[in-house]
């Protein structure tokens, strides 16, 4: 029997990040896939990023994770959002060529040194008592390994409907895992229900291009992995066209064959990604919603219309999209479709993704209630290292709210649980300012060399970069500027007697590094992008600051460990329904205890002085 | 770990006020305000001084060392004279003393938790102690608001989640249609709770109020029976009257005591046009300390408004009703309407010393004024332009975080559930 230290189940975005992770531990990674063709396939729409997203990427890049690396050798159109805003809430984007992306990553995957590519089907997972220890597949092998990561996205249950026609399969062209899924029901682990779904796939021929608008590529491309430069393929536009009174009228005529609308449906969509039946239903005075043409490759003619996901027949699809102008003629090569599918409350997992109750078993991805490439892909980061871990018998690897949006994410999902798909915003990021994509490796990649999990190259890129950092940043703290030293750089400031340091002053919004260079010629000496870094740094220093103390109580409240078998009926004083709420979260920390609905400070103080009581118990 | 003080006893007027200070700077404190530590658990009599050695008070003081205390950090406890002018000057002292800071809402308790300070019998009683400090004190506030703060709060929470979710929106979802320029609206929210925030922390004036008393001034017309009023209302002559109009030229103040609230009656000058040097000073003092007043009293022979002066709330009376008859009549010489007049006065000032309730709470004017400033930042954020969006909205988070205790949690939820309510996103 083949022996590896940890099994990955499917290769979409999870899967394949997951396994790499594993491999940079150091450990045995085997993953399995129904076909390895399908590595790194983009079923939903060709981009990467955006905002809270990006974030996610540059954070997986920043543990030498594979998806930025990736995202930015198959980008045909980068795009940094919110580029006027303040750097926090900066997003890296790009459409990504699908064929480029994919056979990147099986390239990526299949050069990885410690992981092994299995093609075949998981029909269940060998269990020893209450631990995983390895898969069984289709055709009888066995597969031993010390941890099981479970990655298999919509497959549970899943659920295909176009208009009043559903059949079982995951993405388009597979069959349901129906098989393990029994195996995971065998596990009383708390399941829900989601819908997500996708637009038609037009022939980019047919589509009058000249009546459109278009959306240029940035001029300066921003990659998403820190040490990418530039692109490497061509550069593409995207058309931008738009719904009208006609395309409505179309689909609130044909409303009742819709699957959402004609009952076929139960599971619950996200609000952020609407059908264009939930638009026009929902928005009924909007006279029109912006459609974008993204081409999904540079080799084939696909086009992707991002704003019109539907669950509509066929028939009526194509005579809606044929309303919009520029589509008059456009030929539908693939109709957009809803998927339901189960998922597992993500409240039954640790903060290592690991299943309670389970030994060596760990879920990422879709299967947890998240949508997203780059949301399962973060999870698969998290599962892997963990699992690499767990298979060599150390310690889990925690990420804090107070660190990374990967911990943002894993805490909403093991403490909150979700109700829709869970894609992240910046805006679910208490501390935004510090968590910057600009500063991902700086939050990171320490962490990642301690863990054992960046290669040489990065670390080497790193500790020079940082160098670099530290160095500006000496200078700029030793360079002292006085009020009337401002007063000849043209800033309009109190003669207040303040003497400020170039770190100080460069917090001002108008002033940059190289306005500085006047008081200290050796500034002018720093390499652009090095100035950039600093800029940023300090543009958020004084908040960083004033959030250290909200930082620090978040820490000691995280520090706080909950056994996960904690007996929550033994408190008198909590209230029914905190206790039932703890019960159902199982939370793993007081931090995480606090985030429960409805929680108020009294029932955590009473959770806590049960928790001393019992660890003094204990000690005693 | 900052060391925390704080007020542990009710704010307001009392004989004693407790304030505590935990931590280690504990005898760094000592030694700035009341000189070296007094022996452990012993009560030692210290002047407390201010920071230019002026003498606040004269305190007890009592020193608990760490692990011998109740939260088992090193403890000062100062019992000062309860009264308001002390217990502000000596936490402002306190607030200025590097590494010293405001405890939070149960913080105390909950660091005697962290120290394993707390004895198991006492975990029942605690339970009560720590409800009352959260939820059943939040709900003594609220009670304690007239209904009228309750649904201020809630105008507050309204404006702040709607204005967080502009400018999440514009943040989050930057690449979809969303309306171009949302900070029109957002400007106007804050603008809003910015002055609304500020009439509540001027409430905290109601406190000073029933510390200093209220004053009520009498205002009319020369001779329509003003200072015979007040001769009636102090039950002695305190104003010189006389048939003579124009008598009173300065303002003459009587202190009383109406069912418990110090309240200063002021005698003005009659208002009128007038040549005399003297009298028009009068006549502009009166006016002044008039408009001042927390309420004035108006007694007009002939129904003059005074539109001037009058302000919500004032009271309007027909003088010399022993001349005349009428509903609202008065009459100092006879006493004719003059109970009717001090139980109107008793109950204004007593519905508007209750309208002090929140104010009083030291906790929710330092979150209120917290607020504040965190909200004028995020205008000023917001007038520099789009790159400081998300200064602005880190400061308007941080406001909400701040009256958390007053308008309940706004999370991420919250705002993304405005935000998916008001725009049609996903492209």
């Amino acid at each position: 029997m083949k022996q590896f230290d940890v099994v990955v189940i499917g290769g979409g975005h999870a899967g394949a990040e997951a396994a790499h992770a594993v491999a940079r531990m150091g450990a045995q990674a085997a993953l399995v896939t129904l076909s390895a063709a399908a590595i790194g396939v983009m079923s939903c729409n060709p981009a990467i990023g955006g905002l809270g997203k990006g974030h996610l990427v540059r954070e997986i890049d920043a543990l030498d994770g594979v998806m930025g690396r990736v995202a930015d050798r198959s980008g045909i159109q980068f795009r940094l959002l919110n580029r006027r805003k303040g750097p926090a809430v900066q997003g890296p984007r790009a459409q990504a060529d699908r064929k480029i992306y994919r056979e990147t990553m099986q390239a990526v995957l299949a050069a990885t040194p410690g992981l092994t590519i299995i093609e075949g089907e998981v029909t269940d997972l060998r269990m020893k008592g209450h631990a995983a220890c390895g898969v069984i597949l289709a055709d009888g092998t066995e597969i031993a390994a010390r941890a099981v990561i479970l990655t298999t996205g919509t497959f549970l249950r899943g659920v295909i409907h176009i208009g009043d026609v559903s059949r079982p399969g995951g993405r388009m062209g597979d069959p349901a895992s129906i098989r393990l899924a029994k195996r995971i029901d065998s596990f009383g682990l708390p399941l829900g229900r989601l819908k997500t779904g996708t637009p038609p796939r037009l022939d980019g021929r047919s589509i009058d291009w000249a009546r459109l608008d278009r959306q240029q590529p940035d001029d300066d491309p921003v990659m998403f992995s820190f040490l990418s430069r530039r692109p490497s393929v061509r550069q593409v536009s995207c058309g931008i066209t738009h719904t009208n009174e006609h395309t409505h009228e179309i689909i609130r005529e044909n409303l009742s064959r819709s699957a959402m609308y004609g009952g076929h449906i139960e599971g619950i969509g996200p609000r952020y990604c609407p059908s264009i039946e939930d638009k026009i239903v929902r928005f009924p005075d909007k006279a029109s919603h912006q459609i974008f043409l993204e081409p999904e490759s540079l080799s084939d003619s696909v086009i992707y219309p991002n704003g019109i996901s539907t669950s509509l027949p066929q028939d009526v699809q194509e005579a809606y999209v044929r309303s919009i102008v520029g589509l008059e003629r456009a030929i539908i090569l693939q109709p957009g479709y809803a998927i339901e599918y189960d998922y597992v409350d993500p409240r039954a997992l640790d903060s290592g993704l690991a299943v309670s109750g389970i030994r060596g078993l760990y879920l990422a991805g879709q299967i947890n209630g998240t949508t997203g490439y780059e949301e399962a892909a973060a999870q698969g980061v998290v599962a892997g290292l963990n699992a690499a871990r767990f298979a060599t018998d150390s310690a889990p690897v925690r990420f804090s709210r107070t660190d990374s949006y990967i911990g943002v994410m894993i805490d909403d999902l093991t403490a909150r649980g979700v109700s829709e798909p869970y894609r992240m915003f910046t805006s679910r990021a208490e501390f935004r300012l510090t968590l910057r994509a600009d500063n991902a490796d700086q939050r990171l990649t320490p962490l990642g060399i301690s863990l054992g999990c960046v290669g040489e190259d990065r670390q080497r890129a790193f500790d020079d970069k940082m160098e670099r950092l530290n160095a500006g940043r000496d200078l700029l703290e030793q360079t002292i500027i006085t009020p009337s030293g401002l007063a000849r750089m043209g800033m309009p400031i109190n003669q207040d007697g303040v003497r400020r340091s170039g770190m100080q002053v460069l917090s001002f919004p108008s002033v940059e590094v190289g306005d500085l260079a006047s008081i200290n010629s050796a500034l002018a000496e720093l390499d652009p992008e090095t100035a950039a870094q600093l800029k940023r740094d300090a543009t958020y220093a004084n908040y960083i600051d004033r959030q250290a103390r909200e930082v620090e109580m978040l820490r000691r409240d995280e520090a706080v460990t909950i056994p996960r078998d904690f007996d929550y009926r033994c408190i008198e004083g909590l209230s029914n329904e905190i206790r039932d709420k703890l019960v159902a979260s199982r939370p793993d920390t007081l931090a995480q205890a606090s985030r429960i609905e409805g929680m108020t400070p009294a029932a955590l103080s009473l959770v806590l002085i049960r928790l001393r009581r019992s660890l003094r118990a204990r000690s005693a | 770990m900052e060391t925390i003080f704080a007020l542990s006893t009710a704010p307001g007027k009392a004989a004693v006020a407790v304030i505590r200070v935990s931590g280690s700077e504990v005898p760094e404190v000592c030694r700035v305000m009341c000189g070296d530590l007094p022996a452990p658990r012993q009560v030692a009599l210290r002047a407390l001084r201010g920071r230019s050695g002026d003498r606040i008070d004269e305190a007890l003081v009592l020193f608990f060392p760490e692990k011998a205390s109740f939260t088992g950090e090193a403890v000062l406890e100062l019992q000062t004279h309860g009264s308001p002018a002390v217990i502000a000057a000596v936490l402002g002292e306190l607030s200025r003393i590097p590494g010293l800071r405001q405890a939070e809402p149960g913080e105390f308790t909950r660091r005697a938790l962290d120290h394993g300070r707390l004895d198991l019998t006492r975990v029942e009683a605690l339970s009560d102690l720590l409800a009352a400090e959260t939820e059943a004190q939040r709900r003594q506030a609220m009670r304690g608001f007239s209904g009228e703060l309750a649904r201020e709060c809630a105008i507050w929470r309204e404006a702040l989640l709607r204005a967080l979710a502009l400018l999440e929106v514009t943040i989050d979802f930057a690449d979809e249609e969303i309306p171009v320029d949302v900070t029109p609206e957002v400007r106007a929210l804050l603008a809003d709770v910015i002055q609304r925030l500020e009439r509540q922390v001027r409430g905290v004036g109601i406190a000073e109020r029933v510390r200093t008393g209220f004053e009520v001034a009498i205002v009319g017309p020369p001779n329509v029976g003003k200072s015979t009023l007040l001769n009636r209302l102090a039950g002695r002559n305190a104003a010189i009257t006389s048939e003579h109009a124009g008598t009173t030229r300065d303002v003459i103040e009587v202190r009383m005591d109406l069912d418990g609230l110090p309240v200063t009656i002021l005698d003005t000058a009659g208002l009128r046009e007038t040549r005399d040097a003297v009298e028009k000073i009068g006549i502009a003092r009166a006016r002044d300390r008039a408009k001042a007043a927390d309420l004035r009293v108006f007694l007009s022979e002939k129904g003059e408004r005074f539109a001037d002066l009058a302000q919500v709330g004032d009271i309007h009376l027909v003088a010399k009703a022993d001349l005349q008859d009428g509903a609202d009549g008065i009459s100092g010489l006879t006493g004719k309407g003059i109970d009717a007049l001090v139980a109107r006065l008793t109950d204004i000032l007593q519905e508007r010393a209750s309208g002090a309730g929140l104010a009083t709470h030291a906790r929710h004017e330092f979150a209120m004024r917290k607020a504040l400033m965190s909200l004028k930042e995020a205008h000023e954020h917001l007038d520099l332009g789009e790159s400081l969006t998300d200064l602005a909205a880190a400061e308007v988070h941080s406001a909400v975080r701040s009256l958390d205790s007053l308008v309940g949690r706004i999370d991420v939820e919250a705002v993304l559930g405005e935000i998916f309510s008001s725009f049609c996103l996903g492209k």
